[in-house]
């Protein structure tokens, strides 16, 4: 199973991060993806270069503050798990996580490169927008 | 009006695979002219053996500890220096073509400018430097980028794509179902990455990559200075060349490398001797990086194999030779020759059957560490033609390429501009090379650091799943060239090993941390 984890520190509050984290459908605001449409408990996301995931809303806890997805009914993707937390640094402000555990291995790899590009992009947003 | 630069690389390239360097199967007259008019440099290392921190030393002139590109997928940032970016601002029209990987080839997000550029349809990407002001990618105000073969999103892929479709299934996938390094093998021999490729020769990627050069080479005006990087991705696996150029070269017909002991238990006793991970890959318990397949087992190679892949080997590297003969024809129509600088080099070397192995990986050896490295001072320079044995490395080629156009060393290398002879490398201190390696691959953590010196190299493993840090290599050149005797736990050559250690602790930049993250295996 290949794992992975990224992180980032947001001047924000908890609350307020989660309100764009904890939404499935505002995911392309922040992630290097082209759009996303989410039905009841499915999401659908398009990368610039044509692919389309599906994916199953496995979790939406806004007292943990935790998202959990699963791609499905993919030809290369066997086992997926993608996790975000949001968590308060217990100074008024947060620490968002993203993890992703999934076969194939390698491809954790790049869905990290992807979270490290969307959190750090989401910072901006919510820092700037404060 | 100054001097040109042409900078000619290939990937994984053997120091001995050319005739210059007493290589006796691969044809190379062109490089080999290369060599007889300028400086060959015959002890010259990557400071890391995979491509993306070795790449990334020659753009920055700086040791990977410095740039941060610690492993393969680790990004060399945007704002990073770059030789390109100042040889720009001193008026040089720059272009790379051929392979970058200065970022992550397999990216299917197109967070990167080298995969985002071909489906694009763009050839730079404009960019905040490291001043806070907009430039090219990198410096390059042009980059027509290629890797191994047709797949991925790159503009030789692209083109590919767009203009032969029936040639994009010839190529070795190198990507397995589970996107692991493929193990499948083929040829004769079943060697692994090995494939007869019906791809016509005029659509493999050596010569698109001369073509492209060439046709840059052509939209400049006579008076321009410019510098161009071009980058073969040959002769690194996957070894398909086209199948037409094949009788070039008979794997039949070729004695086994000097490096290939033939008998598997001499293999295995001299394998024995070294640092525990390398007899661990060769049988298959432990594979450490993404470098090599991850379903392949060393120990199953074949004396056959062994020869099949060094003859696809030497035949790329004929076809790279020839490729770099119709540039330089080319550039001699333009009336540039007298005053075009030519550096030759590879950004890290290859097993090619040494020890019993193939492909590259966190060992510190000549196979992989000693490369071809010839640089041709442009005529009107008047530099005598002389062999540099001094020690020298990629990290100098930042600094000699601002030489060449005349500028002062940028503040950002941390190796001054290569020697022209030995005597310039004794006044100004060439005396020894260092090479770092660290991976960590989902939680096998390998780690490594090398200098050498006096003819001697010497590794000591950093504390990783395998290491404790108390291990290590020590090899005498002099008397062990293939590097089959470790001497580092040996008592008489205990002062030695102090000594080179205590060297290589003193000038190792200090690492800059915390380590970026890895954004792809490779």
């Amino acid at each position: 199973m290949g794992s992975v984890r990224r992180s980032q520190h947001i001047k924000c509050s908890p609350d307020e991060a989660w309100k764009i984290i904890g939404d499935p459908s505002r995911l392309h605001e922040w992630f290097p993806i082209v759009s996303c449409r989410v039905e009841g408990n499915k999401r659908w996301i398009s990368l610039a270069n044509g692919l389309v995931f599906e994916e199953d809303i496995v979790l939406i806890d806004n007292y943990l503050r935790r998202f959990q997805y699963s791609i499905v009914n993919n030809p290369i993707v066997t086992q997926h798990l993608g996790t975000v937390d949001v968590i308060d640094d217990g100074h008024g402000e947060c620490i968002a996580i993203y993890s992703t555990d999934m076969k194939p291995n390698v491809l954790a790899l790049g869905i990290g490169a992807a979270a490290h590009n969307g959190l750090s992009k989401v910072k901006k947003i919510l820092e700037g927008t404060k | 009006m100054g001097r040109r630069i042409l900078f000619i690389t290939t990937d994984q390239q053997r120091f001995d695979s050319l005739g210059c360097n007493g290589g006796t199967i691969a044809r190379t007259p062109n490089i080999d002219a290369l060599a007889k008019n300028g400086i060959n440099y015959t002890r010259a290392h990557p400071q890391n053996v995979v491509c993306m921190p070795s790449r990334s030393t020659i753009i920055t002139g700086q040791h990977p500890s410095t740039h941060g590109v610690w492993m393969n997928g680790v990004t060399l940032p945007v704002d990073a220096p770059s030789i390109a970016a100042t040889l720009r601002n001193a008026g040089y029209k720059t272009a790379l073509v051929g392979k970058a990987h200065f970022e992550p080839l397999l990216d299917p997000f197109q967070i990167f400018a080298e995969t985002r550029m071909a489906a694009q349809k763009v050839f730079t990407e404009m960019q905040t430097s490291a001043d806070g002001t907009l430039a090219p990618h990198r410096g390059f105000d042009h980059m027509e980028l290629a890797t191994h073969g047709g797949q991925g999103s790159v503009h030789y892929a692209q083109w590919i794509r767009e203009n032969h479709p029936e040639a994009l299934g010839q190529f070795f996938m190198v990507l397995d179902h589970e996107l692991e390094v493929s193990a499948v093998g083929g040829g004769d021999t079943n060697a692994p990455q090995v494939k007869f490729n019906e791809i016509q020769r005029e659509w493999y990627h050596t010569d698109w990559v001369a073509d492209r050069t060439m046709a840059w080479l052509d939209s400049l005006g006579a008076d321009d200075d410019w510098f161009c990087w071009m980058s073969f991705p040959d002769p690194h696996h996957p070894w398909d060349p086209p199948k037409s150029e094949l009788g070039r070269v008979n794997w039949r017909d070729l004695d086994l490398p000097q490096g290939y002991p033939t008998d598997a238990a001499t293999r295995e006793s001299i394998l024995a001797q070294k640092s525990l991970h390398w007899s661990k890959w060769y049988d298959g318990s432990f594979v450490s990086n993404y470098e090599a397949p991850l379903h392949w087992i060393p120990a199953t190679l074949t004396a056959d194999q062994v020869r099949e892949v060094n003859a696809m080997a030497h035949i790329e590297n004929e076809l790279i030779d020839e490729a770099i003969g119709r540039v330089l024809k080319m550039i001699e129509s333009r009336g540039w020759t007298s005053d075009v600088d030519i550096i030759f080099t590879t950004d890290h070397g290859e097993f090619q059957g040494d020890f019993g192995l193939l492909f590259k990986g966190p060992y510190h050896v000549d196979s992989l560490m000693r490369l071809p490295m010839i640089w041709k001072p442009a005529p009107s320079a008047n530099v005598t033609p002389a062999v540099v044995t001094a020690p020298v490395g990629l990290v100098s080629l930042a600094a000699t390429f601002a030489s060449i156009a005349g500028l002062p060393i940028p503040e950002y290398v941390e190796s001054p501009a290569l020697p022209l002879n030995d005597a310039d490398a004794a006044k100004r201190g060439f005396e020894s090379v260092l090479t770092e390696w660290d991976s960590v691959l989902f939680g096998k953590i390998i780690g490594s650091r090398t200098i050498h010196r006096d003819g001697w190299t010497c590794t000591r493993m950093l504390p990783g799943t395998l290491h404790d840090g108390t291990e290590g290599e020590l090899y005498n050149h002099a008397n062990d060239p293939l590097q089959h005797v470790n001497l580092w736990n040996d008592s008489q050559h205990r002062a030695i090993r102090d000594d080179l250690l205590a060297d290589m602790q003193s000038t190792m930049p200090e690492q800059v941390l915390p380590l970026r993250p890895v954004d792809a295996p490779v």
